[in-house]
Parts: C-alpha cells; sequence; structure tokens
C-alpha cells in the first residue's frame, strides 16, 4: 500500500461481501417459493424477498464500487485522499440508512412503509429495483454527493490519469441518472420511459465506464504494460459503449407505449452493445500477453479474465440473444430476461468488484505479494463454485424462458396455456435453479474461507 | 487491428462517437416525450387511474406481477389482465376485481399466494380503472395472445 487513506477502502469491501452474502440468501428463499408458495408466507412475501434481493445486490455494488474507488484514486493521483475522515463518515451513513430501510422493507407492509416515510410528499416508490423510500433515496443522493466530492478534490489537487478521469466520469454519470429516480409521472408510459434512463443507462453505460476503468487499473498493475497501450483499449471500450448503448436503450422501448421507431433502432443499435464487452476480452488477453511482470497475487488475475469472459457472456451472448424486437416480442419479460438478468449482473459487476477484493484486500492486511499459495487454492476453488454454479443457474432459467415461450406466448389465443399452468410445468427446472443457488452460496462461503488461511508473516 | 489506432485516435473516437451518441439520443427522447400522450391516450388518465397508478405502486404489486412486460416473473401479467378477465367490459372486469382481490390469497396448498391487501372497494375501483388504462396503451401488438 502506497498512502495510508487507500485503507479506508476495507470497510467498504469488507461490508459489500456481508451484503452479497444476504443478497444470495434472500435469492435462495425466493427460489424456493417458486416450488413451494407457501413456503414463509404471509411472513415474508415474494416481492419482499425480491425488493431486499435486488436492493442488496444494488448497495452491495456501490459499496464495491466506492471501496474499489478509494483503493484506486490515491494510487493514480499520488496524492492521500482529499478527506479520509469524510470517505469514513459516509460509510457509516450509508450502512445505517441500507440496513433500516432493508429492515423497514422486512417488518412492516410495504404499504405501511410508504405511509411512514411519507411517500405521499414526493412519490417514488414501488417502482422495480427504485423500491426505496423517498428518504432513503436523498440519503443515497447525499452519500453519492460526498463521494463524488472527495473523489474529485483528489484528483484535481493530484496526477491525473485517463483512468481515474473515465472512473469519474462514470460516476458523475451514476449520480446524474439516479436523479430520474425522482421523477414519477402520472402516465405509467412516460415513467416506464425515463425509469430505464436509470436502469438501462447505469447497466449499459455509465457503469460500464467504471467497469472499464477498474479493469484497466487492475490490468496496469498486474501485467506492467504501459499506459499509452491500455489506455487506447479503454477510449475503444468506452467509446463503443456510449455508441451501442445510449440509442440501445431502444431495446426496452418495443413494447411500452413509445413510438414504432425504437422497433428497429433499439434493435440495431443494441444488436452492437456486445461489442465493447468483448473488446474487453481482448483487452484483457491482450494485456496479458503482452505482460512485463509476474505479480504473485495470480487470483487477482484470474477474476479479472473471468470478469471479462462471464461478463461477455452474461451481457454480450445473453442479452444479444433477446434484443432483437422480434425475438422480444416472445421472451419479454419471461424467465429468459431473468437469466440474462443474472449473468450480467454477476459476471460484469459482482465479479469486477471481487477482482478489486482480491487484488485490493491482501494488500491493505499487509500482504504485498498477494495470499500465500494455500490461501490462493481456496479462492480458486470459490471462483470456480460461484462462476460455475452462476452459469447453471441461468442455464436453468433460460430453459425455464423457453419452455414458458413454447407453452405461453407462440400458440394462439385457443391453444396457449395460462401463465400460472405454465409454471407449475416448470417445477423440475427450478429445483435445478436452487441446487445451483446452493453451489453459488457455498462459493461464496469457500471465498470467506480463503481470508482466514493461515499466514506467516512475511518480511514487508 | 489495434497496433494501427493510436491513444489519440481511440480518444477522438470516444469524444465524437459519445457526443454524437448523446445528441441523437437526446433527439429520439425528445420526439418520444412529444408522441406519448397520444400513443398512451393521456387525455383518459382520469383522477381514478392516478389513485390507482399510486395504490399501484404502494402496494408493489410490481413485485410479483409484470405490467407490459416488466417487473417481476412471478405472477401473471397485468397489462391485458382487462381483455383476459373482464373480457374488456368495465363493469364486470370491476366486479371481477372486487372479488379477487377480496379473496386473497387464495386456500390452495403449494400454489404460488398473493397477499391480502385490505384495500377499501373505491380503491380497487382505481386499481382497475388504471389496468383498464394501462390496457389500452399501443403496445406495437404485444402481448401475443391473452396470456400475456
Ligand atoms: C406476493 C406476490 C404478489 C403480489 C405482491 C401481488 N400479486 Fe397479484 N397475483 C399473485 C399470484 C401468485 C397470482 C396468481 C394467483 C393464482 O392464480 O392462484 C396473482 C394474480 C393476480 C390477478 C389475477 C390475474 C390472472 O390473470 O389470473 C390479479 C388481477 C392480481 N393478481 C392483481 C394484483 C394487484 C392489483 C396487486 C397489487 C395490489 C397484486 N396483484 C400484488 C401474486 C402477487
Ligand atoms: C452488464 C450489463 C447488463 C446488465 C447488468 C443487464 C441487466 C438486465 C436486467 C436486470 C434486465 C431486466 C430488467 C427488468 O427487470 O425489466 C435486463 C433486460 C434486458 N437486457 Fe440487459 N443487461 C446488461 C447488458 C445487456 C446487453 C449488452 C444487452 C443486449 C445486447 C441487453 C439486453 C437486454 C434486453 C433486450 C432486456 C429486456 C428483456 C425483456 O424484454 O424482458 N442487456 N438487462
Ligand atoms: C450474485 C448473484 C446474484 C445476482 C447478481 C442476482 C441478481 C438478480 C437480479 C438482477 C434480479 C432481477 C431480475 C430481473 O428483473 O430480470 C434477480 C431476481 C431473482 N433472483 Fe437473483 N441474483 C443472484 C443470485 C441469486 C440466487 C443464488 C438465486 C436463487 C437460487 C436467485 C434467485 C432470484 C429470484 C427467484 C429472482 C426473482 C425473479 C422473478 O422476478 O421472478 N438469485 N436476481
Ligand atoms: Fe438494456
Amino acid at each position: 500500500m502506497k498512502y495510508s487513506s487507500q485503507m479506508v477502502a476495507k470497510p467498504y469491501f469488507i461490508f459489500a461481501l456481508v451484503l452479497l452474502a444476504g443478497e444470495i440468501l434472500f435469492g435462495l428463499t425466493m427460489s424456493i417459493q417458486y416450488i413451494y408458495g407457501d413456503f414463509l408466507f404471509p411472513a415474508i412475501p415474494f416481492n419482499v424477498l425480491r425488493m431486499v434481493h435486488v436492493n442488496l445486490l444494488i448497495v452491495l455494488l456501490l459499496f464495491g464500487f466506492m471501496g474499489a474507488t478509494y483503493y484506486l484514486i490515491p494510487e493514480e493521483a499520488e496524492r492521500e485522499l482529499w478527506s479520509p475522515l469524510l470517505a469514513k463518515i459516509t460509510f457509516w451513513i450509508f450502512l445505517v440508512a441500507g440496513v433500516a430501510t432493508i429492515l423497514g422493507y422486512l417488518l412492516v407492509p410495504y404499504a405501511e412503509l410508504a405511509q411512514l416515510t411519507m411517500n405521499e410528499l414526493w412519490p417514488t416508490m414501488g417502482r422495480e429495483f427504485l423500491e426505496q423510500p423517498t428518504i432513503t433515496k436523498v440519503g443515497i443522493v447525499v452519500v453519492v454527493l460526498s463521494y463524488l466530492l472527495n473523489v474529485t478534490m483528489t484528483v484535481i489537487k493530484g496526477r491525473k490519469t485517463t483512468i481515474s478521469i473515465i472512473l469519474l466520469t462514470g460516476l458523475f454519470g451514476l449520480a446524474f441518472f439516479f436523479l430520474f429516480a425522482f421523477y414519477v409521472p402520472d402516465n405509467l408510459v412516460m415513467d416506464k420511459f425515463f425509469w430505464w434512463f436509470v436502469v438501462h443507462l447505469w447497466v449499459e453505460a455509465t457503469w460500464e465506464l467504471i467497469l472499464g476503468a477498474l479493469l484497466a487499473f487492475v490490468l496496469v498493475r498486474l501485467t506492467g504494460v504501459d499506459r499509452e497501450h491500455i489506455d487506447k483499449w479503454l477510449y475503444l471500450i468506452i467509446a463503443m459503449t456510449l455508441i451501442a448503448g445510449l440509442a440501445g436503450t431502444g431495446h426496452h422501448f418495443f413494447f411500452i407505449g413509445a413510438p414504432g421507431y425504437w422497433l428497429w433502432i433499439g434493435s440495431i443499435a443494441s444488436a452492437a452493445e456486445p461489442i465493447p464487452f468483448f473488446l474487453m476480452i481482448l483487452f484483457a488477453y491482450n494485456m496479458i500477453k503482452n505482460r512485463r511482470i509476474q505479480d504473485d497475487n495470480k487470483m487477482a488475475l484470474i477474476w479479472a479474465k473471468g470478469t471479462a469472459v462471464v461478463g461477455f457472456l452474461g451481457a454480450g451472448v445473453w442479452g444479444f440473444m433477446h434484443t432483437l424486437a422480434p425475438v422480444n416480442y416472445y421472451t419479454h419479460g419471461t424467465q429468459l430476461t431473468a437469466a440474462h438478468g443474472h449473468l450480467s449482473f454477476f459476471g460484469a459487476y459482482v465479479m469486477i468488484v471481487f477482482t478489486m477484493v482480491s487484488y485490493a484486500m491482501p494488500i491493505l492486511r499487509g500482504r504485498p505479494h498477494g495470499n500465500n499459495a494455500k490461501a490462493q487454492k481456496v479462492e480458486l476453488a470459490s471462483f470456480w463454485l460461484m462462476v460455475i454454479g452462476m452459469i447453471g443457474l441461468t442455464l436453468a432459467l433460460t430453459v425455464a424462458g423457453v419452455m414458458q415461450i413454447e407453452m405461453q406466448r407462440i400458440p394462439d389465443a385457443a391453444n396457449a396455456m395460462t401463465f400460472m399452468d405454465t409454471q407449475a410445468t416448470l417445477t423440475a427446472v427450478y429445483v435445478v435453479r436452487s441446487l445451483f443457488g446452493v453451489m453459488v452460496f457455498a462459493g461464496l462461503l469457500t471465498y470467506f474461507a480463503s481470508f482466514f488461511v493461515k499466514h506467516e508473516k512475511v518480511a514487508a | 487491428m489495434s497496433e494501427r489506432i493510436t491513444k489519440d485516435m481511440a480518444k477522438n473516437i470516444y469524444f465524437g462517437g459519445g457526443i454524437f451518441a448523446i445528441l441523437v439520443f437526446a433527439g429520439l427522447t425528445f420526439d418520444s416525450v412529444k408522441q406519448i400522450p397520444e400513443l398512451s391516450h393521456a387525455e383518459n388518465i382520469t383522477e381514478s387511474v392516478v389513485l390507482g397508478k399510486k395504490i399501484w405502486e404502494n402496494n408493489n404489486c410490481v413485485g410479483c406481477h409484470t405490467l407490459l412486460g416488466e417487473g417481476a416473473y412471478y405472477a401473471p401479467e397485468l397489462g391485458n389482465v382487462f381483455q383476459r378477465l373482464g373480457s374488456s367490459d368495465e363493469a364486470s372486469f370491476k366486479s371481477y376485481m372486487q372479488g379477487w382481490m377480496a379473496s386473497q390469497p387464495l386456500n390452495i396448498p403449494d400454489r404460488r399466494k398473493m397477499p391480502q391487501f385490505h384495500l377499501a372497494p373505491e380503491q380497487v375501483d382505481n386499481l382497475a380503472d388504471f389496468l383498464i388504462w394501462t390496457s389500452k396503451v399501443n403496445t406495437q401488438e404485444w402481448p401475443p395472445n391473452i396470456q400475456g
């Protein structure tokens, strides 16, 4: 570790991993309700489990990005963080707000939570991913603004690199598009249209800049390839991200009441969206091929390669599968959507957080050469358990989606099965999904175990 | 390919391409916002429809159902439930909704459950009006059939 203020990253990383454990447990619980509708009902209805599942996901990714930034920015700027104290304070504010919100979901009925938090003053609740009470959303804005201030001041006062500027651009974009979460018009179609300005323009535009910058940082450190080369790749990746990803938002405007030209524009633009993800694979492998140093932290490099490959599978391949309007007409809002949602979020964003944690945590724990061989072996096992588990879960959902489409969507009105009858035929597939879910959780526990493998003190 | 591209060229592609993409997307957004009132029949958004949307949100119906294909995949699509359960007749749909909301959760072991929301009859009417309005949005002929 070169700068002592990088240490503030540590609690962010640890808490992100704790939230991930919670997220997966709620996912498993939901997957059981998919099979036994009475499981935990009416104590915790499905919608509550789902809210907790996806909200934990978003919050853990924000914690992960923040930890990653606090680690990365001092090294890139070649100076201490502007205010380590502010970073510590925002950590606790965010933690308390996050935990309180999750408890709110679990302890009172949603309608009561809306009333308690005076949602009627500025209604923003009750939309997928944006279920948080308005007051929590305001809290998120405050936390993100203070984080942006801290990072921006550090960059302004220090060295400015392509990586840090692109990371900042992505973070400002994240903050800007979150503001659309406060816009809830009475017209459902307008509401849906701008809801995607948060959701799509996060994962397929601004967060991709963050992803690219974090990946580039880890590759610079682990391969020692010169920056000219890395920066060039990074620019190409994010150029393609914006060119395809902005108009690509149109792949969500096909059937929600937006103008018909989106059928064409959304299909064509989003068909190019896998390109930046593919470039990330080429980028990672190319840098590794041209590497000038051999870092002892082998696992960090494996996670980096894994992020590029699984991110491409989940976002690029599973995204492309249903992105053309004539296909999406049948797949829209089926289990196939859930299949894609899982592998893309996991492959691109959960895995980049693992990459950063696996790169930075050993250094933060006083192990500049990475964890010892035994710990890395355990971590490698956790990598495969989680990756294979998520791919298996995704394949199960893909099978469920295709069967659902065949029975419920493709036949004409006289022959199509109802939604509930279709679902009843899919039980066995959902059991398989749950089993792969258990594998993912076992992988995460193994990852935790790798932290506790005994280590002799290395002379610094 | 990458050998022939320099960092400055890549940077220019990023800025040029990025600004171009932002302008195109902003232009299309403005045009969509102009057209949506007509495509969604905004003139039919009555006070009851607005209230219905609020009840929909305050009870997180989207946490189990899809609406126009977006939401959760645990329970039936409701964008066309007016046609499916009400045969496109407002009075019969409203009475169906009153009965449906009052009888939840159904007592069928192991079947997926919908909670009891304790809504007043006027609130259920508001929800019904909201779902009726939604079912008339121009969705480019989606869903493929009545099962949603
Ligand atoms: C916890 C999950 C859950 C929530 C939340 C939920 N529902 Fe449901 N809903 C279901 C399930 C499951 C079914 C299918 C029930 C069955 O067929 O036995 C259903 C069925 C329906 C149906 C009948 C659809 C059909 O085609 O048969 C309507 C109408 C409906 N819900 C309206 C609503 C409204 C309005 C809300 C919000 C106030 C809501 N639901 C919230 C789970 C939920
Ligand atoms: C890491 C990047 C990505 C993430 C995290 C992601 C995540 C998601 C999620 C969670 C949904 C479901 C949204 C909802 O609940 O309605 C979704 C929908 C969708 N995604 Fe992605 N996605 C990514 C990239 C892509 C790419 C690159 C493509 C196209 C090539 C794509 C195409 C689609 C389409 C077409 C839908 C709509 C599905 C439907 O109609 O139901 N996605 N995505
Ligand atoms: C890190 C791993 C995981 C990530 C990133 C993740 C992400 C997500 C996302 C983005 C959604 C919303 C999907 C959409 O709207 O299309 C979702 C829903 C869901 N997830 Fe996960 N998830 C993970 C692990 C799991 C596990 C292990 C299980 C269970 C085995 C699970 C079960 C579910 C279920 C049942 C839903 C609800 C789908 C529905 O709406 O019907 N998830 N998850
Ligand atoms: Fe998208």
